[in-house]
């Protein structure tokens, strides 16, 4: 067992974990935050993706331990208390999610997707999500809600 | 789906990573961790210790220096691809990164990482091996470098011994004669490819006079089409020239049947993909008034 200090949507957590621990059962089981889905547990569907240090990253081939002093956000970080993020808010417009069991890790990859490529086409995005499986919308609505929050949010801090 | 328990160790020099390599029987060296973590998750990998060496410092570097472009260990494979030294020094790799998994798993992936990994339908290898790049490895006893032709042995091994750190890949920058392609099919983007080219060829006077082709994803590790390369030396390329050499990289290739694609369809596909590729790395070359 180790000690570690880590930082989840603003909260710092100081926890002893086994090495082997991956992060995304350190973020469910430990913290409690079960917004983060686990899928494959092999980094093929995407769904346990969650931001580390602002870039997203596979929870599931990510060990606890290496998070040690890092920051992490996980899709509870979006909404606040009653309002969604306008991520959210478009994935709810464009009817982008149905079961919403791949949504948080296409919520998370999105976040850092859009914030580094400026107006990314529909083309560029779809490559993105290849990352990702979504097995009740076909993509396209995705697509979509992620074309439009683009389109949205220059000028939208910290998003 | 658990990793098996190990010992984890996260050094913060290469010194001291190496040493423990050293004292470990059947350690490994975690970077990016996106092809080792599934490996441990599926448990068909269970090392007993993990040497976790993304706390070194000095291991993030991208420079030039010396006719390459030197790439740190610890460089992820987001980092190589947007970099705008690799974009313009070394537009091969940088067109063959996208393939490379999928962005999510770039943003942790390391270049070393998927050279190390030596996956025959890996698409850095394949490039590394057609620009004739190297890396350097260390280990307790000092440090060697390594041509990409005698890095990869086989799927999953390479030359490199169990103690070995592969700390540095090296990117030949080859100057404004050369053209560069890069072409692959997979189902879908970011899977595993069922066919790749790499091609690189020198054109002098309007006629090639260097040229390396590169397969991937058809054999057990990159596969230079000597002969398709071949075919394509001595005079400018034409309709002759393309159709000569993808018969010659058909007959080279002797992919195996698998899932998702016969043995036969992989050899046309590679076939096509070295027609795709010298046209376009020959458009490169001249800057498209050929082409």
């Amino acid at each position: 067992m180790a000690e570690i200090t880590v930082t989840v949507n603003g909260r710092t957590h100081t926890e002893n974990v086994e090495p082997r621990l991956l992060l995304s059962d350190f973020i469910r089981h430990r913290l409690g935050l079960t917004g983060t889905h686990v899928g494959c547990e092999h980094g093929v569907c995407g769904s346990c993706t969650v931001l580390i240090d602002g870039r997203a990253a596979r929870s599931c081939l990510t060990l606890a331990i290496q998070v040690e002093g890092r920051e992490v956000s996980t899709v509870e970080s979006l909404a606040s208390a009653d309002e969604l993020h306008p991520l959210q808010k478009s994935f709810q417009e464009n009817f982008a999610l149905q079961c919403g069991f791949c949504t948080p890790g296409i919520l998370m990859a999105a976040c850092d997707f859009v914030d580094r490529r400026a107006d990314p086409s529909r083309e560029e995005i779809a490559e993105m999500l290849s990352g990702h499986l979504c097995r009740c919308t076909g993509y396209v609505s995705i697509i979509e809600a992620i074309y439009e929050f683009s389109r949205n949010s220059s000028g939208l801090e910290g998003s | 789906m658990k990793p098996a328990p190990f010992e984890y160790e996260r050094p913060g020099t290469v010194d001291q990573a190496v040493k423990i390599l050293a004292q470990s029987t059947g350690g490994k060296v975690l970077a990016g961790g996106q092809s080792l973590i599934p490996l441990l998750n599926l448990r068909l990998s269970f090392p007993e210790v993990l040497v976790d060496i993304n706390r070194i410092p000095n291991l993030y570097h991208i420079a030039e220096d010396e006719g390459v472009v030197r790439v740190g260990a610890l460089v992820r494979q987001s980092t190589f691809g947007d970099s705008s030294l690799v974009q313009s020094k070394v537009p091969l790799a940088a067109q063959c990164v996208s393939h490379v998994g999928h962005y999510v798993t770039r943003n942790q992936g390391t270049v070393a990482g998927s050279l190390a990994h030596s996956d025959s339908r890996g698409e850095l290898p394949v490039a590394l091996v057609a620009l004739g790049g190297r890396v350097r490895v260390v280990s307790e006893e000092g440090q060697r470098e390594i041509e990409a032709a005698d890095l990869f042995v086989t799927d999953f091994t390479t030359s490199m011994s169990e103690t070995e750190i592969l700390v540095e890949s090296s990117w030949p920058v080859l100057g404004p004669e050369w053209g560069f392609a890069f072409s692959e099919f997979a189902l879908r983007h970011g899977d595993y490819a069922l066919g790749m080219i790499a091609v690189a060829i020198h054109v002098h006077d309007g006629v090639v006079d260097q040229a390396t082709i590169v397969a991937g994803s058809v054999a057990d590790r990159p596969l230079i089409l000597e002969e398709a390369s071949r075919q394509v030396l001595g005079r400018p390329l034409d309709e002759h020239v393309f159709s000569s050499s993808r018969e010659a990289a058909v007959a080279a290739v002797n992919p195996a049947d698998d899932i998702h694609a016969t043995g036969e369809y992989k050899r046309h596909l590679i076939g096509v993909l070295v027609d795709r590729a010298l046209r376009s790395a020959w458009k490169d070359s001249t800057g498209g008034i050929n082409g």
